[in-house]
């Protein structure tokens, strides 16, 4: 048996994963999105097995408040926390002390002292979860907040796509419609671009200001294009946004006939893209406005796939955040 | 710090000669046996020990893996956040017999966790346990049915199996650790 001496202590790595929140992707770094990747991965794994459930976070209470509407987000989050075993409740903001009067502050602060560690939060204002997060010390995930962003969502979008094709680097993404309110647009532009794909955003110039796509406009740059069979030229993503009706009062659009008639994404138009470009949408889709039902349910939707990628994707993320919390 | 080889590759290569045949001898139904690789280093073993078993008796055995941080008793911390990787048993565990192979017996903690992940894949007949280095310290009562070497060691030391597919070496060392804080 020989002895020597070890040469040199091996420093040690960088954590990768930097968030005790997750309130965007504007500060998620390439290997952070990996890492969220991978764990992915292992997570699908997990749902294919015939018992869908790990021991990964037994104890761990996550609690949902929405005071916006949801199917998908808020189920998928409920169903990721069970399927690693922590316990999942849910508050309606509607049907809480919040129609009170409760304060956003006060009621974030109930949720953490009824034992909540991560708090999954939807609010129709803009930074709402930003302002929630200074005051407590569960981990607040953002799923959605006014136009500004929808960090699970992008990541779940971003997941779908190198599903598909390998890598994102290079990637001609085009992201059509209702830009100007869309957190959905915001979250994925941060994401695309830190994975090294070209984003081109599309839609009527009342919906997609010009300055959008200027430096200094909180957003990385993008081409703007407000011809869509232009914009789909040989694109290798195509993501649709829903059309918020609801948000169409103003007089942004003359008509939702007119809308139609230039932004539907058809298959005319689809076929102008690479063929095999994938098609998205976040759901919910308004079937025939913002894109044709044969595009919708066609050979090259990803459309349920980005919904049951959402499970999985959140998982990670909560599993990836639950460490984190240790420190 | 010193650093001690114990194990050198000629070493390993016999060892895993020599419980493949124990895995034989044991196992009178060999055709009903599955090899299920802990990750990251119990993967290799696995495959070696697999290897030999078609050798020494002509029966090919499936090989599967295995990750267990999700059944894990602690989770892992920020600085080490560890990709969880895939299980992957390319066979039903129903009925089967199960060896479960890693590099290193300690507290028997990541072995308490891997039966826990099998038995969520399924009803194995039975679980046997075999590892390269058992360093003693167990915290559960759990005992492997085929032992590599035994090697007495001190919680302070640091055992590094280092395997050609994951490290480019084969050897096994051990070093002792700088003095940990007590109290």
């Amino acid at each position: 048996m020989t002895t020597q001496p070890i040469k040199t202590v091996a420093p040690k790595p960088a954590p990768v994963w930097r968030h005790h929140h997750i309130l965007d992707v504007d500060d998620f770094s390439r290997e952070e999105i990996e890492l969220v990747f991978n764990t992915t991965q292992a997570m699908k794994e997990v749902l294919s097995r015939p018992i869908k459930r790990v021991p990964a976070l037994r104890g761990k209470t996550l609690i949902t408040l929405f005071y916006e509407p949801s199917t998908r987000t808020r189920l998928s989050f409920e169903l990721a926390a069970k399927n690693l075993g922590a316990d999942a409740a849910s508050l309606s903001a509607p049907a809480s002390s919040v129609t009170k009067g409760e304060s956003l502050i006060d009621t974030v602060s109930t949720l953490q002292a009824l034992g909540a560690d991560i708090i999954v939060m939807r609010h129709p204002h803009s930074g709402a979860p930003y302002i929630a997060a200074q005051y407590v010390k569960a981990s607040i995930i953002n799923a959605g907040d006014g136009w500004h962003a929808h960090p699970t969502q992008a990541l779940l979008d971003l997941y779908t796509i190198q599903e598909h094709k390998e890598s994102l680097k290079g990637l001609k993404a085009v992201i059509i419609g209702d830009i100007l309110h869309s957190r959905v647009a915001r979250s994925n532009i941060w994401g695309l671009t830190t994975m090294g794909a070209e984003v081109t955003l599309c839609g009527p110039p009342t919906l997609l200001p010009t300055e959008l796509g200027e430096q200094n406009h909180h957003l990385p740059p993008t081409n703007i294009e407000h011809d869509i069979e232009r914009a789909l030229d040989g694109a290798d993503v195509v993501m649709t946004l829903r059309l918020q009706l609801e948000r169409q009062q103003s007089g942004l659009l003359p008509s939702i006939r007119e809308y139609v008639q230039l932004y539907q994404l058809t298959e005319a138009r689809l076929s102008l893209a690479r063929p095999d470009a994938l098609v998205l949408h976040p759901g919910p889709v308004n079937e025939d406005i913002e894109i044709a039902s044969a595009v919708a349910h066609g050979p090259q939707s990803v459309i349920n796939e980005q919904v049951s990628n959402g499970v999985a994707v959140r998982m990670a993320l909560l599993y990836i955040l639950a460490g984190s919390q240790k420190q | 710090m010193p650093k001690k080889i114990i194990m050198t590759g000629d070493d390993i290569k016999r060892t895993l000669a020599r419980i493949a045949h124990e895995i034989i001898e044991r196992n009178k139904v060999i055709e009903n046996l599955i090899l299920v690789g802990i990750h990251t280093r119990g993967v290799p073993l696995a495959n070696r020990l697999a290897a030999n078993i078609e050798d020494f008796s002509g029966v090919k055995i499936p090989v599967g893996t295995l990750d267990i941080s999700l059944y894990r008793d602690d989770l892992p911390s920020l600085e080490l956040q560890p990709t969880v990787k895939s299980t992957d048993i390319p066979v039903s565990v129903d009925g089967k017999s199960i060896v479960l192979v890693d590099d290193v017996l300690y507290t028997g903690r990541s072995i308490r966790a891997a039966m826990d992940a099998l038995t969520d894949l399924g009803r194995p007949h039975l679980i046997q346990l075999a590892v390269l280095i058992d360093r003693g310290h167990r915290e559960i009562p759990i005992r492997a049915d085929y032992v590599g070497k035994n090697m007495p060691s001190s919680r302070h030391e640091d055992i590094q199996v280092k395997l050609q597919e994951s490290d480019g070496t084969d050897e096994v060392a051990i070093t002792s650790m700088p003095a940990a804080k007590e109290g």
